[in-house]
């Protein structure tokens, strides 16, 4: 086992393996990562590219998205910045925050798409739950770390509350995306905290049980979604009109797609929602598999380099809380190729990083920027 | 301490890492499902949906062929497709229609009922169609929508092609209108024929041309966008328009004919005798088409289907009135021609007439014409004489003959909704009126009365049968047809059937119908007098209801509706008949005198041409 970790953080670190020094390159001055950034580039071009096709050659969308893109890097740059013992310090203020901000929205925010998310700031909107997407985790992580190894039950629980209440808020809104991937970061975090398989396995089965209860709570379009995702062609040109154009779109893209700007289904507006949630299908129907591939390819270098990082974590905080962000990041983009291509529910996800829009791309950003200070602030000399 | 910490530290690490594994094996787990369901989505099934996209971006899109045009039998344009521009809502891009109308209104003016036929139409329409809430949208009312448009989705403006009847009332009757197609019209047509079409003939010509009139859908394929508008036209069969049809109508005899009606309700049928056109073919009260086209409100049509003038019922087809005196002439045909009588035939009219065995007396409508022959019987329209022959002839023996001029059966015009009227035999009335026949029932027969009707067009083929001597034909109404190419297809006279008399038969008939209307004691002779051309005609008068009499012996005053009506058929020139023709004046005695300024105007309408031409 150690041995194939050695094989992955060989592959993954082409610098050095083991010990490493800090300051190496210009970059880590910084408290930047060289193959995260590498990555993120790579992954946000290939987002503006499609991007620019799918909403029809609009240079006002790319420039919208690319000053979003400019305000992710800022926090990203901001976030590598701060070391991981001031977040630790930090969370547990900005976890209640954000977990007043949760429910300032329910009675105050504003409606957009039939949901509440949004907090009007001034100069902008805001998304609380993008911020809980990373508060939950490094709450989670923070209160883990001070416990013992494995964590004993009573913390278990305090712990599960800690991702239900900001995950039932955002629920409510109703946002189940956001709400699951919150859900997923938290889980992630008490996983790799060592929670007993015997645990897991029983919630699982819990949970199993417990599913067609949940059924009763669903809101009308929800059921809607599962509905239609079980058999699409229920409503053909209703709810399960998304996911059979998408599936036209994908299927139709072949191994080298139409080529770009070429996709019928996007340019002619069969594809619903193709800048945003759907973008996915835009790329592959114009890019192919050969495309899908390689976008599946840097999402992977990024999440392994994500695990990387967190396999080299010196603490169990920012251990917990790398590892959490890199299974989540991944999460996020399963489950939005997982709908667009058929295989999930319609839970409305963007594909982070290149979805036109939001917040998410922001606090996607962010997110890598923890990462990239949990690399850059270690100890000079590491186990 | 520290060591402890130092241990749970490494076992920490440990765990941490085996987790870490743990993922890394669902990551690569997740990550080869998703691979597998491109490969099964752009490989394994790749031609399907390729194929799923081609059929959502290229659409076939039906094109409404151009209907045939109708012109009267000069060319005069009688029906035209007028392009109109009309508001429009595709159902299904609406989520709340009600809401969207009420919307709408703010910016145009929509009345109630266009909002009644646009939802009476939703529930009736294809389902990806545009249903049209209002037609010909003035240039200040597009503009207005323009403007707003992007708050309507689902509403559009079309362009389209709407029938417009120039003539208005005057050709109702026989143009008829085309409306909406119903329900019960989609049952009976084709449905890709007409994919395009919005509109189908209702009544008259429109619906019994149809077929001529509606000509071949086409078809192109275009690229569309998902909102359906077309981005581009790939291929393009494009549709054929129906053929042009022309009447055997004179637009100028119609016109006048129908004002010469205007205050009365009754009907006029005009025949060409060698050809069987019909000329003219009036009813009145009637209304105008157009109304029908654009979708006439409940209100509309309710006033129409309940007025007692009954302006809906084309009473030259359809209307159902006692031959009364007109028919004598024809009697008096089978008469001569059997030899029951001959001309030298008379008799004593003492005012009244009597079966053998029996009390009853059947007036006659004077009292007393002395001593009566055929031709005086059929000039004076003498009662008696024709009881008298009617009993000689018997029930069978009138009713074969009437039928051989075309009465108790429909003339097969080309016009939809005509009835048969009755030539009566015993066996119909045991079938009909459940009761016996008796002697009676023929004797007032004779005179045209008790059960035996006819329609105006039937008296008015029967009379251009008198005019060619014997040859009934069928009424023409289509002079001609144009197909797109140009080709002209024209309508040839059907003979229907021949009543074998010899000449002087015809010659005695004949004669007492110009006595009718030129010997003093004539009964149109006051109405026609000296004219300048020779007609022969016979008068007559059907009774709504027995006469009354009061106490003195004096004929009872009725109320207007259940005064007689006056009937009127006519021909000339007597020697080349040119035009036949039937007037019935409900509850008036215009007949005649409608007759009279027709065939005035008609041959200073000739006289006219020709001095036209000369010069």
């Amino acid at each position: 086992m150690r041995r194939s970790l050695k094989y992955i953080r060989n592959f993954l670190n082409p610098y050095q393996s083991g010990t490493q020094a800090p300051y190496h390159t210009w970059w880590q001055k910084f408290h930047l990562d060289g193959p995260l950034l590498a990555a993120l580039s790579t992954l946000l071009l290939l987002g503006l590219c499609i991007l620019y096709s799918a909403s029809g050659a609009n240079w006002e969308v790319i420039l919208r998205q690319l000053a979003r893109i400019g305000l992710g890097f800022g926090f990203l740059f901001i976030f590598a910045q701060i070391p991981p013992i001031k977040y630790q310090q930090w969370i547990p203020w900005i976890f209640s925050a954000g977990l007043l901000l949760l429910i300032a929205v329910l009675f105050i925010g504003h409606t957009g798409k039939g949901a509440q998310r949004w907090l009007n700031l001034g100069l902008f909107r805001f998304q609380p739950s993008e911020l809980m997407k990373l508060a939950v985790p490094m709450m989670v992580a923070a209160y883990l770390a001070e416990k013992p190894f494995p964590p004993r039950p009573i913390f278990l629980l305090f712990a599960g509350l800690l991702i239900i209440l900001p995950a039932l808020l955002i629920a409510k809104q109703p946002d189940l995306g956001t709400a699951i991937l919150i859900v997923t970061a938290g889980l992630s975090a008490l996983f790799l905290a060592g929670v007993s398989w015997r645990l897991i396995w029983g919630l699982s089965g819990l949970i199993a049980v417990s599913l067609p209860m949940l059924w009763y709570v669903m809101h009308d379009y929800q059921k809607q979604r599962v509905l239609n995702f079980l058999d699409p062609e229920r409503d053909p040109l209703g709810s399960g009109y998304h996911i059979i154009q998408s599936k036209i779109a994908i299927g139709s893209g072949g191994i080298f797609g139409k080529g770009w700007l070429h996709g019928t289904q996007t340019h002619l507006q069969f594809l619903p929602e193709h800048s945003t949630d759907f973008i996915f299908a835009v790329f592959t129907e114009e890019f192919g598999l050969i495309g899908a591939l390689t976008l599946l390819l840097v999402l992977l270098v990024l999440v392994g380099r994500s695990f990387y990082i967190s396999s080299c974590a010196q603490d169990s905080f920012t251990r917990l809380l790398a590892g959490s962000l890199a299974f989540t990041f991944f999460v996020s983009f399963f489950v939005n190729i997982g709908m667009v291509t058929g295989v999930l529910p319609v839970v409305g996800l963007p594909l982070p990083l290149i979805s036109y829009g939001g917040t998410a791309i922001v606090a996607t950003m962010a997110s890598f920027g923890i990462l990239m200070s949990i690399h850059t602030h270690r100890k000079l000399l590491s186990t | 301490m520290w060591g402890v910490t130092l241990k749970n530290h490494l076992k920490e690490v440990r765990l941490f890492n085996r987790r870490t594994l743990a993922f890394i094996i669902l990551i690569t787990v997740l990550t080869t499902a998703l691979v597998v369901r491109l490969f099964f989505l752009q490989i394994e099934n790749h031609e399907l949906y390729t194929a799923l996209s081609e059929k959502n971006q290229f659409d076939l899109v039906p094109l409404p062929p151009i209907r045939g045009l109708i012109y009267d039998r000069n060319g005069v344009l009688l029906a035209k497709n007028i392009p109109t521009f009309s508001l429009e809502i595709f159902p299904a891009k609406e989520a709340d229609i009600k809401q969207t109308i009420f919307e709408l209104q703010k910016i145009i003016n929509i009345s109630d009922s266009d909002i009644q036929q646009f939802y009476k139409q939703m529930s009736q329409y294809r389902r990806y169609e545009s249903i049209p809430l209002k037609f010909k949208l003035s240039e200040i009312e597009r503009a207005k929508f323009s403007v707003d448009q992007f708050r309507f989705p689902g509403a559009i403006i079309k362009a389209r092609l709407i029938r417009e009847y120039p003539m208005g009332a005057n050709f109702s009757e026989v143009v008829g209108y085309v409306g909406r197609m119903s329900d019960y019209d989609y049952e009976k047509i084709d449905r890709s024929e007409y994919a395009a079409t919005n509109f189908i003939g209702k009544v008259g010509i429109e619906r019994s041309f149809e077929a001529h009139l509606h000509g071949k859908v086409g078809y192109q394929q275009v690229e569309t966008d998902a909102s359906g508008r077309v981005v581009r036209i790939l291929k393009r069969t494009p549709p054929v328009s129906g053929n042009d049809l022309y009447l055997t109508i004179d637009s100028r005899l119609q016109k006048k004919a129908k004002a010469l009606l205007k205050d009365y309700r009754g009907a006029f049928v005009a025949i060409q005798p060698q050809t069987g056109e019909v000329l003219a073919l009036v009813t009145n009260p009637s209304y105008d088409p157009n109304a029908f086209v654009q979708g006439i409100s409940q209100k509309q049509y309710q006033e129409l289907q309940t007025s007692a003038d009954q302006p809906l019922y084309n009473r030259a087809l359809q209307g159902i009135y006692p031959l009364a005196s007109t028919v004598k002439p024809f009697i008096a045909v089978e008469g001569l021609q059997s030899k029951v009588i001959t001309a030298q035939y008379e008799i004593s009219d003492p005012g009244w007439f009597q079966l053998p065995n029996s009390s009853h007396l059947y007036h006659d409508w004077q009292r007393g014409h002395g001593v009566v022959n055929i031709y005086k019987a059929i000039m004076v329209s003498c009662d008696t004489f024709f009881y008298n022959l009617a009993a000689k002839l018997g029930i069978e023996q009138i009713s074969k003959s009437l039928n051989r001029f075309g009465f108790g059966k429909v003339t097969g015009i080309d016009l939809p909704g005509e009835r048969s009227g009755v030539v009566p035999t015993p066996e119909w009335k045991i079938r009909t009126q459940h009761a016996p026949w008796y002697l009676g029932d023929t004797v007032v027969a004779g005179i045209g009365q008790g059960y035996l009707s006819g329609t105006p067009l039937q008296m008015a083929m029967a009379t251009a049968a008198l005019a060619n001597r014997g040859e009934l034909l069928k009424p023409i109404i289509i002079h001609q047809y144009q197909r797109p190419d140009q080709q002209v297809i024209k309508s040839n006279p059907v003979l229907v059937s021949k009543i074998n008399a010899a000449p002087p038969v015809w010659d005695v008939i004949l004669n007492a119908m110009y006595a009718v209307a030129a010997k003093p004691k004539g009964t149109a002779y006051r109405v026609f007098g000296e004219v300048d051309y020779l007609v022969a005609a016979k008068t007559g008068t059907a009774q709504v209801v027995r006469t009354k009499y009061d106490k003195e012996g004096n004929k009872m005053a009725l109320p207007r509706h259940l005064q007689n009506h006056s009937l009127f058929i006519a021909f000339a020139p007597i020697n080349k008949p040119e035009v036949a023709l039937a007037v019935v004046v409900e509850n008036e005695s215009a007949a005649a005198a409608i007759a009279r300024r027709f065939l005035d105007f008609y041959f200073k309408e000739k006289k006219r041409k020709h001095k036209e031409e000369r010069s």
